[in-house]
C-alpha cells in the first residue's frame, strides 16, 4: 500500500508528495510492531534507496515470515533527490535541521511536522544517510550519547562494522532523528557509501541487518544471518580526524577500511599545475580507516579521513 | 587607516582566501563590524564599504576618540562572492554555522576560527546580516533575548525598530551568538535588501552606527533630531500565510502603514492569470518583511506585519 503522509502544491503545475509504502503481513492480524526505514533527507544520498528496494524484495519474496509492519519512506526530500540538491531546493535549507517541524509554519516545517507525526510511534526507525559526496563512510551506525542505552543494543543487530557515540551538540537538536529520540521512538542514523552514488555490497550488508533487526523485534521469523560484531566507540579520543594541510588534489594510496600503522602513507596532496607534492598524509596512529576523502579537490582544512585507533578495534 | 589581512588560505587554482579588516584609531578594541558572510549578501558588503569611507574621513579629521580602536570586515567569503554562491564554494558549508570555529577543524571551521579569534575581544560587535528567505526588512536591529547584549544600547540605534528573538538550536553556531559568549555585545542589523543595493537603507544604517558610535563617545560626530525607536519581540510579529503556491504580486512595500482588510498581495495562476487568492492584512499595522520573489510556495509566511 503506498499512501502520501504530506504534500503541498508547488507554484507550476505539480504537487510535492512525500509517500510511503507499507507492507503488511498477508491475512494476518499479528501486526503490533513497526520498522520504518527512512532515507533521501538530503537529496544527493542515494544509497538508502538501494536499501529499501531490496528489503521491500526480501520480504516480498518470504512473506509468510513478516510479523510487523514495515513502513518504506524513500524520498523525505523528493525535490533535492531530482536536482541532486543536497537540501531542499529553492528554500536552500539543510531539511534535516528544521525537525520538529511546525503544522503552524511555512512549508518546509510543514513537511517535516507531518513527516515525524507519521513515523512517530514506530518501535525502531532507521534514518540511513550516505555520507556526503566527498566522503565514504563505512556502514556504520551513529549515535548521540544522551540515547546510548537505549539504541547501542538496537544498533548491534544491524551488521554495520562501526558504532559511532557521538557527543550531544545543540544544533543537531533539530534533526529528525533527535526529534524521535527525544519523543520516545527509536531512530538509528545509518551513514554508509558515498553521496551521488550506490554501493551496493553496503546496501546487502545493511538489508541484512534490518532482517537481524526485525526477528530480535519477533517482526520476521524467517533466516536471518548472523549480524558481524560492531566495534562500538563511544570515547571522543577514539577517532582521528585528519584534515588537508592544504589546498590542492588529494591522490589516496589506500583503501577504506584499510587497517595502518603510525606513519603509513594515506595519500598525498598534489598541485598539477607546478607538479609539486604539497603534502604526505600520514597515519597519525595505529588504527583503521573508516572515512576516506572521496572527493579529489579540497581546500585546507578539508576532511581527508577518519581513524578509529586500534586500541579501540581490539576491543 | 591600517588594512589588515584578518585571514588567509592558499587557493588550489585561485588567487589566495583573504578576509580583509579596516582598523581605525588606537587602543582598546571597543567595536567590530563584520559586513557578508555569504556569497549573495551584496547589500551588507555595500554599507561596510560606505562605513570604511566614513571612518577613513572621521580617522582624517582627527574624530575618533582617543584609545579606541574599530575594526570594520567588510566581507568575510570573497570566494563565495566572486562565484555568486551564498555558501561555501566547494562544500557548500555556511561560515555562520561554525562559529567560534576549529583552527584544525575543516575550511569553514579554520575560516570562523581565523576571524574568531581576531574579534573576539571587542566590547561591541555589530554584524550585517540577512534573512534564509528572499525579502525586504524595515531597517531593524536584532539581538537575542538571552545573551549578554542589552536593549538599552540596541536603542543607541535609533533605527526604527529593535527586535528581540528567540534562540534556536542552529542560533547556538553563528557569529552573534558566540561574540556574547565572549562577553561582546552582539547586535544583528537588517537593512532593506541583501542581493541588491538599496542606497537609501544603507544610508540609513550608516548614520545608525555613527549614532551608536556617538552615544558611546567612540567618535565626534554633529547629529540632530530624535530617534525614537520600538522594541518588539519576534513573537509579536504577526505572519501572513500563503494557501496557495504561484506567481507573487506584492500590492503594498514594506514600511507602509495598512488598515485591517487592506490587500496586501494576490497569488497568480501562472497559466490563466486568474487571482487564485489574496491576502489580507489582519490587523492594522506596518508592513515589517515582504518576500522578494515572483514565485512564491504555500503554507509561507511571505508577509510580516507589526
Amino acid at each position: 500500500m503506498i499512501k502520501t503522509v504530506a504534500e503541498v502544491a508547488l507554484p507550476v503545475d505539480e504537487v510535492l508528495r512525500i509517500k510511503k509504502r507499507r507492507i503488511m503481513p498477508d491475512g494476518s492480524d499479528d501486526a503490533s510492531k513497526r520498522i520504518s526505514i527512512v532515507t533521501g533527507i538530503h537529496g544527493d544520498e542515494l544509497e538508502g534507496q538501494y536499501v529499501c528496494f531490496e528489503l521491500a524484495r526480501r520480504i516480498e519474496e518470504n512473506k509468510k515470515c513478516l510479523k510487523g509492519i514495515v513502513d518504506i519512506y524513500p524520498a523525505m526530500n523528493p525535490l533535492g533527490i531530482d536536482s541532486i540538491t543536497r537540501g531542499i531546493p529553492a528554500f536552500d535549507l539543510d531539511m534535516n535541521r528544521i525537525f520538529p517541524g511546525n503544522s503552524e509554519g511555512n512549508m518546509t516545517e510543514l513537511l517535516a511536522a507531518n513527516i515525524l507525526k507519521d513515523v512517530a510511534g514506530s518501535d525502531v526507525v532507521l534514518d540511513i544517510h550516505a555520507s556526503n559526496i566527498y566522503l565514504t563512510e563505512i556502514p556504520q551506525i551513529r549515535i548521540n550519547r544522551l540515547h546510548k542505552e537505549e539504541l547501542i543494543p538496537l544498533a548491534e543487530h544491524c551488521n554495520v562494522d562501526f558504532v559511532w557515540v557521538h557527543e550531544a551538540s545543540t544544533v543537531l537538536e533539530s534533526t529528525f532523528a533527535y526529534s524521535l529520540n527525544s519523543t520516545g521512538t527509536p531512530c538509528l542514523v545509518v551513514e554508509m557509501g558515498v553521496g551521488m552514488r550506490i554501493t551496493k555490497e553496503y546496501g546487502d550488508q545493511l538489508v541484512d541487518g534490518i532482517f537481524s533487526l526485525m526477528h530480535s523485534l519477533g517482526m520476521w521469523i524467517g533466516k536471518t544471518k548472523t549480524p558481524r560484531k560492531s566495534i562500538v566507540s563511544e570515547n571522543v579520543e577514539d577517532v582521528c580526524f585528519l584534515n588537508a594541510a592544504a589546498g590542492g588534489l588529494f591522490i589516496p594510496d589506500v583503501k577504506h577500511w584499510e587497517k595502518l600503522k603510525r606513519r603509513d602513507r594515506i595519500g598525498r596532496i598534489i598541485d598539477p599545475l607546478s607538479g609539486q607534492v604539497l603534502q604526505n598524509v600520514e597515519s597519525p596512529v595505529d588504527g583503521i580507516l573508516f572515512t576516506i576523502r572521496e572527493y579529489p579537490i579540497v581546500d585546507e582544512g578539508s576532511l581527508i579521513g577518519r581513524l578509529l585507533k586500534k586500541e579501540v578495534m581490539a576491543v | 587607516m591600517k588594512k589588515k589581512t584578518i585571514y588567509e588560505i592558499k587557493g588550489l587554482y585561485r588567487d589566495s582566501f583573504r578576509i580583509t579588516g579596516f582598523e581605525f584609531g588606537k587602543g582598546k578594541k571597543s567595536l567590530c563590524i563584520v559586513g557578508s558572510m555569504r556569497g549573495n549578501e551584496v547589500q551588507q558588503l555595500y554599507c561596510c564599504s560606505q562605513l570604511v569611507k566614513k571612518f577613513k574621513q572621521l580617522e582624517e579629521e582627527g574624530r575618533i576618540s582617543e584609545g579606541i580602536k574599530i575594526l570594520i570586515i567588510p566581507c568575510c567569503n570573497p570566494y563565495s562572492m566572486n562565484t555568486q554562491k551564498r555558501f561555501w564554494t566547494i562544500d557548500n558549508t555556511d561560515i555562520n554555522r561554525m562559529f567560534p570555529g576549529y583552527d584544525l577543524g575543516e575550511t569553514t571551521q579554520r575560516i570562523a576560527d581565523g576571524i574568531f579569534s581576531q574579534i573576539k575581544d571587542y566590547e561591541y560587535g555589530i554584524q550585517f546580516t540577512s534573512f534564509y528567505m528572499p525579502g525586504d526588512f524595515i531597517p531593524h536591529v536584532r539581538l537575542m533575548d538571552e545573551g549578554y547584549s542589552d536593549v538599552v544600547t540596541a536603542l543607541k540605534f535609533g533605527l526604527p525598530y529593535v527586535v528581540k528573538r528567540t534562540v534556536r538550536p542552529y542560533d547556538t553556531a553563528t557569529l552573534n551568538y558566540n561574540w556574547q559568549v565572549w562577553n561582546t555585545k552582539a547586535y544583528s542589523l537588517y537593512t532593506s535588501t541583501t542581493s541588491r543595493i538599496d542606497k537609501k537603507s544603507a544610508g540609513q544604517a550608516v548614520l545608525s552606527i555613527l549614532r551608536f558610535c556617538k552615544s558611546l563617545g567612540f567618535v565626534k560626530y554633529q547629529e540632530n533630531g530624535d530617534h525614537p525607536s520600538k522594541v518588539i519581540s519576534d513573537k509579536e510579529l504577526i505572519s501572513v500565510r500563503t494557501a496557495k503556491s504561484g506567481i507573487f504580486e506584492p500590492l503594498v512595500k514594506v514600511g507602509d502603514s495598512v488598515e485591517e482588510g487592506t490587500p496586501l498581495a494576490e497569488i497568480i495562476n501562472p497559466y490563466d492569470g486568474l487571482v487564485m487568492e489574496t491576502l489580507y492584512a489582519p490587523k492594522n499595522g506596518t508592513l515589517f518583511f515582504m518576500h522578494s520573489d515572483p514565485i512564491t510556495y504555500a503554507e509561507t509566511g511571505v508577509i510580516k506585519m507589526i
